[in-house]
């Protein structure tokens, strides 16, 4: 080996790799801007249109976090901040497997960093774009008066976008692994999603769904999203939910070991291709 | 196993050694028992038609699988037990496009700097130099998705050797390209080997773009058919040119030389 190439492998180089990781999904991000704009019409259709529809029929009790009653948009904006980072994990998913079909995913692993770190530089980077995304929606919905108790909220908001980011992240990079082709992503849409989304307490406290479907309360407390939820809903109201963070980071971490075991050369994704 | 160079010597290791190198798809074997080896500073050709398994080693030799048995080193560096330090070593130009149509020249550079620990100070100066040396001096600030088919390789061959390897992997880097492009990137490459003192491994199906010094492995349906200079291939098998040869070893099927 090089001596150069040598320098370059040593402890501050995993950062440098890091670094320029973030730094490409960033750029990515920034120069698609129509990325950007679809992510924030699909929660703020559901915030301007489904909320206020159901403001007036739908009505919350004291749960909490929130110690006073609250309308239902500041309900569902939690909910909506969840799914701003589920679709961009799911986004991020597709772009690998778009990736792996155009050939710059072999660029990425035929670096000589670890596996796991490129996998997990590559996460952090698509939790980095998750979050802005989550606060230039936020800022829209201070417009729209929802707001935390204190402005503080956005503050503590962060760690909790941060895990939930990464939880729902690695779901994604595990899905890409097991993912053929591109045009098999549609079923991502439909099998895990929207199952997702809609069987968690994003639109409604699970105490509703109780009353409705004790069956359907019960798979939503299985749902791993309900806890990503719950804890950017407590962390936004300056809360910590310590159930939903433990899920939340378990479920993280073994996403995360899934996608690195099914992204490894001895077993993973491209050991089922040929040529 | 095949020398495919008598230039080796002891105490210098191998540009590429492949040895007893065997791989399967289920039942379906893709590669079978191959060895050969690439030495310091050589052009060497991967020579086999479509579904002969070059794309399976290419796969192993830059550790998108691993290999299920035998071993491949890459400047004495076994790619299964050191990984990072033989990747490090290795330049790569796979046959699809990989640069990001999204982002310029310059910053596809930054990138592809970034995944070996490269500093961007010391990535834009061998940016300059590299892209200048393929001639695209005046698109560094250009989108990717503006350039040529052939303006692209150029960029892909500069990028593999940002972290100055001493070992660059081509995978059919012609496909696609007009004549004279094709022309250009092998010229090129050939010049890099010459002045730089770089091991290239080419791989293609194109036998026009073999000369008699090059060395040459043919790979039909998995195996190594023959293994050598190409000049002393064809006098080997008493053919006129490599072109020959290959008709007859590969596609005929016939005893390895």
């Amino acid at each position: 080996m090089t001596l150069e190439a040598g320098k370059r492998l040593g402890f501050g180089a995993y950062g440098t790799c890091l670094v320029g990781i973030v730094w490409r999904e960033g750029l990515r991000f920034l120069h698609q801007r129509e990325r950007f704009i679809s992510a924030l019409v699909r929660p703020l259709v559901w915030l301007f249109i489904f909320a206020a529809g159901f403001r007036q029929t739908l009505g919350v009790s004291i749960i909490p976090p929130y110690e006073t009653y609250v309308l239902y948009d500041v309900y569902i904006t939690p909910g909506l901040v969840a799914m701003i980072q589920l679709f961009n994990g799911m986004q991020s998913s597709l772009s690998m497997v778009y990736d792996r079909e155009m050939g710059s995913m072999r660029m990425l692993l035929t670096s000589p960093f670890p596996r796991w770190w490129l996998l997990t530089s590559k996460l952090i980077a698509g939790v980095a774009v998750s979050i802005l995304q989550a606060y230039a929606f936020l800022l829209i919905a201070w417009f729209w008066d929802i707001e935390p108790p204190s402005p503080w909220g956005y503050v503590t908001i962060l760690p909790a976008l941060a895990v939930s980011g990464l939880m729902l992240g690695a779901l994604g990079m595990l899905l890409s692994s097991g993912i053929k082709q591109l045009e098999n992503f549609a079923g991502v849409m439909n099998f895990v999603i929207f199952p997702m989304f809609f069987a968690s307490s994003a639109l409604y406290p699970l105490w509703r769904v109780q009353e409705g479907s004790p069956a359907l309360a019960t798979i939503c407390a299985l749902n791993p999203f309900t806890y990503a939820v719950e804890l950017i809903r407590f962390a936004f109201w300056l809360q910590v939910d310590w159930l939903s963070l433990a899920v939340v980071s378990g479920c993280a971490a073994a996403f995360l070991a899934g996608a690195v075991i099914a992204y490894d050369p001895e077993r993973g994704i491209f050991m089922r291709g040929g040529g | 196993m095949t020398a495919v160079s008598p230039a080796s010597s002891l105490d210098v290791p191998p540009a590429l050694e492949v040895a007893r190198l065997s791989h399967s798809y289920g039942s379906r074997k893709a590669l079978d028992d191959v060895s050969f080896t690439v030495a310091p500073a050589t052009f060497a050709v991967l020579l086999g038609l479509n579904g002969a398994g070059k794309s399976t080693l290419f796969a192993i030799l830059t550790h998108l699988y691993a290999a299920r048995t035998g071993m491949v080193r890459v400047l004495g560096h076994d790619m299964a037990r050191e990984s990072r330090l033989a990747l490090a070593e290795l330049g790569v130009v796979f046959q699809s496009r990989t640069l990001d149509p999204y982002l310029t020249v310059d910053e596809n550079m930054l990138y592809q700097g970034a995944l070996h620990g490269m500093g961007r100070r010391e990535t834009r100066r061998r940016s300059r130099d590299l892209i200048a040396r393929v001639g695209l001096a005046e698109q560094m600030r250009s989108r990717v998705s503006a350039l040529s088919g052939g303006q692209m390789r150029r960029v892909e061959i500069a990028r593999a050797l940002l972290h100055a390897p001493r070992l660059i992997l081509l995978d059919e880097p012609t496909a696609g390209l007009d004549v004279k492009a094709r022309a250009d990137i092998l010229a090129l490459v050939r010049e890099l080997v010459a002045r730089d003192g770089v091991s290239a491994l080419w791989t293609t199906h194109l036998v026009d773009e073999i000369r008699d010094v090059d060395q040459v492995v043919i790979l039909h349906e998995g195996r190594v058919r023959a293994a050598g200079l190409a000049h002393e291939v064809t006098a080997k098998t008493g053919t006129a040119t490599i072109a020959d040869v290959f008709a007859r070893l590969a596609l005929a099927g016939g005893p390895a030389a």
